[in-house]
C-alpha cells in the first residue's frame, strides 16, 4: 500500500536533502521547487546536516490509526541550524526531560508499520545532542 | 457598466436553520442536513434556491461518501439543482457561504442554499484522528503522526514560552465557551466550568488539556441567500447584509509558516473584509472565531487586531470576550461547548452571527448588536475565510 508515496520521499526522509535558492540563497525543506520567500524557481538540491533545536514539542497520547504501537511518543518541530523548520518524532530520549532550544541531530528509524505483512516505514527523527564531557 | 451593478448587488440572508450538536446515532448525514435545511427554508418559503453549496470535509473518509452535492439535494427534495460540495478543512463552512456569495454577486445565481454537515460519530478513536490528520501535510507531518491536537498543542506550547504567559493563560476562553454554553439549547455542552476544573483537567497533547480541546461531534447548519431583488414582499424576518467576504490562504503544514504564532491567513483576510465593507475594528459588536483548541482563539484575536503579539490571552483574562465585554467572542460556546463540526463550523458561526443580529439569541444576547464577523479557519489556519454581517433595511 501506498508504496511509491514513500518511495518517492526517500531523499527527504532518508537523508533530509531539500533544495537551495540560486537567487536569494534561501535553503528549503521540504524540496518545493519555487522558493517560498523569493518566488524564484530553486531546484539546486542542498543537503541538510541534520542538526537543529527544538522549537516546540508535545507527548501524543492519543495517536491516529497506523500510529498506536509508538504511543505515547513526543513530536517536536525543531529549527534546523540551515534555518528551515522539521516536523519530527523525537527518539532515544530515555529519562531526559525535553526543552526548548536544546540541540537534536536527525538520525533514522522506523516511523509506522502496516501491519506482519505491510510496509516498514522508516525516516528521519531526531535525538538530543550529547553533550562533550 | 455590469462591473459597477455588481459591486453594488446586495446579498441578503433570509433565513438560518441549526440542528443540536452532539452523537446522533440515529441520524445520518443526510437526516442531520435535511433538519437544518427545513428550518432555514422556513424562514422564506417561497423562495427555491438556485444554486446548492455544501462544506464538508470529512465524509469521504469517515462515512466513504463523495459528492453530497448532489446526494443531500436529492435527498432534501432539490433534485436536478446545481450543486457541489465545498472542501476546506474546518473553513469549508466559510468557503461554501464564499462561493454562494460569488455567485450572487455574478448576477448568474438569484438564489443559494448553504449546508454544512458532518457526520463525525460513526467511526470513532485513531479512525477519527487518522481522518483529521488528512488537514495536516500527510507527507510531512501526519507521516511522523501529527493530528490537528498535536499542531496545537506545538502552537500553545511555543506561545507560553515565547510571551511568557502563565500556564493557565488560556483558561479564560474555555469558561468563556462553557459559560456561555449553558444557555444554547443546541450546545453539545451546557454546563458552567470553574476555573478549579479546568487547572486540575488531564492532558490531551501537553500543554493542550481537556478543556483547551473541542469535542468533534455530529451536525449541520444552513443559510438561504439571495439578491435583494429576490427578497419576498411579505417576508416577516429581520434581515441581515453580507456586507464582506473574504477568503486567505497559506501553507499547510506547521513547519512552513514563516512565523508560526501569526496566522498570515486570518490576517490577509480581515483586511480584505474591513476594506470591502469600509469598517474598522472598534465597528464590530461580536466576533464568532475558530476556537477548535483555545490558542486558536488567542491567535484569531491577534491576528485580527483585537490584541497585539502575544497579548490575545489577556483579552480572555480580563473578560473582554464575555457577552457584555469589548469584544464577545463564541456567543453561543464556540466549538469548545456548542460542539465542533469540521467542515459545518463556518456555516453555524454565520448562523450564530444572524440571531444576534436579529436580536433573537435569547439569554446568548448581545446588546445592541449590529455589526458581527465570522472567522472559520482550515487546520492551523491554512485557509482563513472571514465574512462581516449587518442589518439590512429594505427601502
Amino acid at each position: 500500500m501506498e508504496l511509491s508515496q514513500h518511495w518517492r520521499l526517500k531523499q527527504q526522509r532518508y537523508s533530509l536533502v531539500g533544495e537551495i535558492c540560486p537567487y536569494c540563497e534561501g535553503k528549503i525543506f521540504p524540496p518545493r521547487d519555487i522558493c517560498p520567500d523569493c518566488g524564484n524557481e530553486a531546484k539546486t538540491t542542498f543537503q541538510f546536516n541534520g542538526k537543529g533545536e527544538i522549537y516546540s514539542f508535545t507527548t501524543v497520547r492519543q495517536a491516529p490509526a497506523g500510529h498506536e504501537e509508538n504511543a505515547p511518543y513526543t513530536l517536536a518541530l525543531v529549527r534546523l541550524e540551515e534555518g528551515p523548520m522539521v516536523a519530527a518524532q523525537l527518539t532515544d530520549l530515555d529519562d531526559q526531560a525535553v526543552e526548548i532550544g536544546m540541540p537534536v541531530e536527525m538520525v533514522t528509524r522506523k516511523l509506522r508499520s502496516e501491519g506482519e505483512r505491510g510496509l516498514l516505514i522508516y525516516g528521519y527523527k531526531f535525538r538530543p545532542i550529547l553533550k562533550a564531557a | 457598466m455590469s462591473k459597477k451593478m455588481n459591486s453594488t448587488r446586495e446579498i441578503i440572508i433570509l433565513g438560518v436553520g441549526m440542528t443540536p450538536l452532539g452523537e446522533h446515532w440515529d441520524l445520518s448525514i443526510r437526516e442531520l442536513a435535511l433538519e437544518a435545511i427545513s428550518a432555514a427554508r422556513a424562514e422564506a418559503p417561497q423562495v427555491r434556491p438556485e444554486a446548492f453549496y455544501v462544506a464538508n470535509m470529512l465524509a469521504p473518509a469517515l462515512s466513504r461518501q463523495s459528492q453530497l452535492g448532489a446526494l443531500l439535494a436529492d435527498f432534501v427534495g432539490l433534485r436536478g439543482i446545481e450543486a457541489m460540495t465545498v472542501e476546506a478543512a474546518g473553513a469549508s463552512g466559510g468557503a461554501a457561504l464564499r462561493q454562494a456569495y460569488l455567485a450572487l454577486k455574478s448576477g448568474m445565481i438569484q438564489s443559494v442554499l448553504v449546508v454544512g454537515a458532518e457526520k463525525v460519530t460513526d467511526r470513532v478513536g485513531s479512525e477519527v484522528d487518522a481522518a483529521l490528520a488528512t488537514m495536516t501535510d500527510t507527507d510531512y507531518e501526519a507521516i511522523q503522526g501529527i493530528t490537528p491536537t498535536a499542531q496545537a498543542a506545538l502552537l500553545m506550547r511555543r506561545y507560553l514560552h515565547e510571551y511568557h504567559a502563565p500556564q493557565d493563560a488560556l483558561a479564560g476562553f474555555s469558561l468563556n465557551a462553557h459559560a456561555n454554553g449553558a444557555s444554547n439549547p443546541l450546545a453539545m455542552f451546557q454546563k458552567a466550568i470553574r476555573p478549579e476544573q479546568y487547572s486540575k483537567a488531564p492532558m490531551v497533547s501537553d500543554p493542550i488539556n481537556m478543556f483547551d480541546a473541542s469535542p468533534i461531534v455530529d451536525g449541520a447548519a444552513a443559510i438561504l441567500l439571495a439578491c435583494r431583488d429576490t427578497i419576498p414582499a411579505n417576508h416577516d424576518h429581520p434581515l441581515v447584509k453580507i456586507a464582506a467576504s473574504a477568503m486567505s490562504s497559506t501553507a499547510v503544514a506547521l513547519h512552513d509558516q514563516p512565523d508560526p504564532l501569526v496566522i498570515s491567513s486570518a490576517v490577509s483576510s480581515v483586511q480584505k473584509a474591513f476594506e470591502q465593507a469600509k469598517l474598522s475594528l472598534e465597528d464590530i459588536d461580536l466576533f464568532e472565531l475558530h476556537d477548535s483548541f483555545s490558542i486558536m482563539a488567542a491567535l484569531s484575536l491577534e491576528a485580527a487586531g483585537f490584541a497585539s503579539k502575544g497579548e490575545g490571552w489577556k483579552l480572555a483574562a480580563d473578560g473582554a470576550i464575555a457577552l457584555d465585554g469589548k469584544i464577545p467572542i463564541c456567543t453561543f460556546g464556540g466549538s469548545k461547548a456548542r460542539g465542533e463540526a469540521g467542515g459545518a463550523t463556518g456555516v453555524m458561526q454565520v448562523v450564530e452571527v444572524v440571531r444576534q443580529l436579529q436580536a433573537l439569541a435569547g439569554k446568548n444576547q448581545v446588546s445592541n448588536a449590529k455589526i458581527g464577523m465570522a472567522q472559520c479557519l482550515g487546520g492551523i489556519g491554512a485557509t482563513a475565510v472571514t465574512h462581516i454581517l449587518t442589518h439590512f433595511k429594505d427601502h
